[in-house]
């Protein structure tokens, strides 16, 4: 199944909505409130619609707001979307550290500012067997790494969610070790497909599904992709990641989307489509085999998930 | 003091607040309104109800060794029987609505995946407990035999929490307060079996 060339925007439709974008941008920071700098989605779904694959149909944007993982505002599906509404995801800066020319701390404005914000159209799988099809809008993380200039010595990308337990209540329990962590390999880091999001059907990214800017990795189980980033961390060996620290027989550090690599929990050879009654088979590499598949080649995926 | 009467009583009212749950949730499952991932919400919800039940029947047992409340154990049978009611029902939405009755995968998730093992187990060791209930069957078997088979509850109750346990991701809270109740409830029993006088023959 030919599955991820169509979903990627043409480089003309998003050069236009980036020109849209960077134009309401601008204006927004004059005005300095940055929410209406996007389209209202119901107006231009087509713009999302018209990207898919013939098997895919988009998720709800209520489907994609209401039903999340983000343990920092609790462990239920609903604990998101009903307790972030504290959490301030404005004024925001990245930290950039470890094995750069230069550690420096950017500003998130002055970061959008540099770069091309494009709609993607992916699948996100869950590793609980669950999953959505969700219109990203951000830009490649190559990009941003460009931007960091890290030593020929970096191996390894780390990132860090935000710590504000008066604000993420699910932070004053010690579910996990906070602050949540992740990471890739270097290539995976600037494969063009992994991008950090930072709106979602046109909308600014809302709290729930990781204010004001996450990571996506659409080949690889939806922990991987972080939510609230505040640091991102240049490192010479693998980074220690949240769930790996916490059930090492369950998750690893590549976490690929597998149909073969069995899970203690769940299956994986086929997953729930929200929305869908049947399940549906699941495709390797979360079907973007062809994008990927090279970054592993020596790689025994058994031994490494 | 509560007479049998009493809670003979209460019965109807139990037997309608213990259903209504199970009928609510069918309810807003054919109308759409059990959330985004409906089958897995329903599975979750009955599966809950179900452990708690049968938490419940075990909280009965030892509620009745309170003088004034010796008489709660006659709603026992009942709870037992909505407990399996339950569980049939969890398990029919993870073997028709969750998996569509692909029995080869069932089998395998069954046999791979401890927590589903320990599920399946439990349900298992109900049937018997269930099949077992009437006052009929009691006579039949004898009080002797019938309370042997009845001690089964255990494994179900303890199996039936580590299913819940096993299958939460990080915050164990739930689960390890169910595991916690059940493990003095089973601590009540030893210390009474122990301090119960002897009949000197």
């Amino acid at each position: 199944m030919k599955i991820l060339g169509s979903e990627i925007t043409p480089y003309k439709t998003y050069l236009n909505r980036r020109k849209f974008i960077k134009g309401s941008l601008a204006s927004a920071m004059l005005a300095t409130v940055t929410s209406s700098a996007f389209a209202n989605h119901d107006s231009d779904l087509s713009i999302y619609t018209k990207n898919l694959n013939e098997n895919d149909k988009l998720n709800s944007y209520e489907e994609i707001t209401t039903y999340n993982n983000f343990y920092e505002f609790g462990t239920h599906k609903k604990h998101p979307h009903l307790n972030s509404g504290n959490f301030k995801p404005r004024p925001w800066t990245i930290k950039i550290d470890g094995l750069v020319k230069k550690p420096q701390t950017f500003d998130l404005e002055k970061i959008l500012s540099n770069v091309t914000i494009e709609d993607r159209v992916y699948r996100l799988r869950c590793v609980e067997a669950w999953s959505m099809v969700i219109p990203w809008q951000g830009f490649q993380l190559s990009e941003l790494i460009k931007m960091a200039e890290p030593l020929s010595s970096a191996k390894y990308v780390q990132f860090v969610t935000v710590f504000r337990p008066e604000e993420m209540p699910g932070q004053q329990k010690r579910t996990i070790i906070w602050p949540y962590r992740e990471g890739l390999r270097m290539d995976e880091a600037m494969n063009p497909l992994t991008i950090l999001a930072t709106g979602l059907y046109g909308h600014e990214m809302p709290n729930q599904n990781g204010a004001p800017i996450r990571l996506v990795v659409p080949w690889k189980y939806g922990f991987k992709s972080i939510k609230s980033i505040v640091e991102i961390r240049f490192l010479d060996i693998q980074p220690e990641t949240s769930w790996e620290t916490l059930a090492p027989w369950e998750y690893g550090f590549y976490a690929n989307v597998n149909p073969n690599v069995n899970h203690p929990r769940w299956s994986q050879g086929t997953e729930r489509r929200i929305g869908e009654f049947k399940r549906r088979e699941t495709l390797m590499f979360n079907g973007y085999e062809e994008e990927v598949a090279h970054l592993y080649k020596d790689l025994d995926l058994t031994k490494f998930y | 003091m509560f007479s049998t009467r009493n809670f003979n009583r209460s019965k109807p009212v139990l037997f309608i607040l213990i259903l209504f749950p199970s009928l609510l949730w069918a309810y807003q499952f054919v109308t759409g309104n059990l959330g985004v991932n409906p089958i897995e919400k329903l599975m979750d919800e009955l599966g809950l109800m179900a452990l708690r039940l049968i938490i419940i029947t075990l909280m009965i047992t030892s509620l009745s060794n309170i003088k004034n409340l010796k008489s709660i154990v006659v709603l026992r049978r009942m709870i037992g029987l909505f407990a399996f009611y339950y569980v049939c029902l969890h398990f029919s939405t993870y073997i028709v609505l969750d998996h569509f009755l692909d029995m080869q995968f069932i089998i395998q998730d069954i046999i791979k995946r401890p927590f589903i093992t320990f599920g399946f187990i439990s349900f298992l060791f109900l049937i018997p407990l269930a099949s077992t209930s009437t006052t009929n069957m009691i006579k039949r078997l004898g009080f002797k035999l019938w309370k042997k088979i009845h001690y089964l509850i255990y494994p179900v109750a303890i199996l039936a929490s580590m299913h819940f346990y096993v299958l939460v991701r990080a915050d164990k809270t739930e689960p390890v307060i169910y595991m916690g109740i059940i493990i003095l409830l089973l601590l009540h029993r030893i210390f009474k079996r122990l301090t119960r006088p002897q009949l000197v023959q």
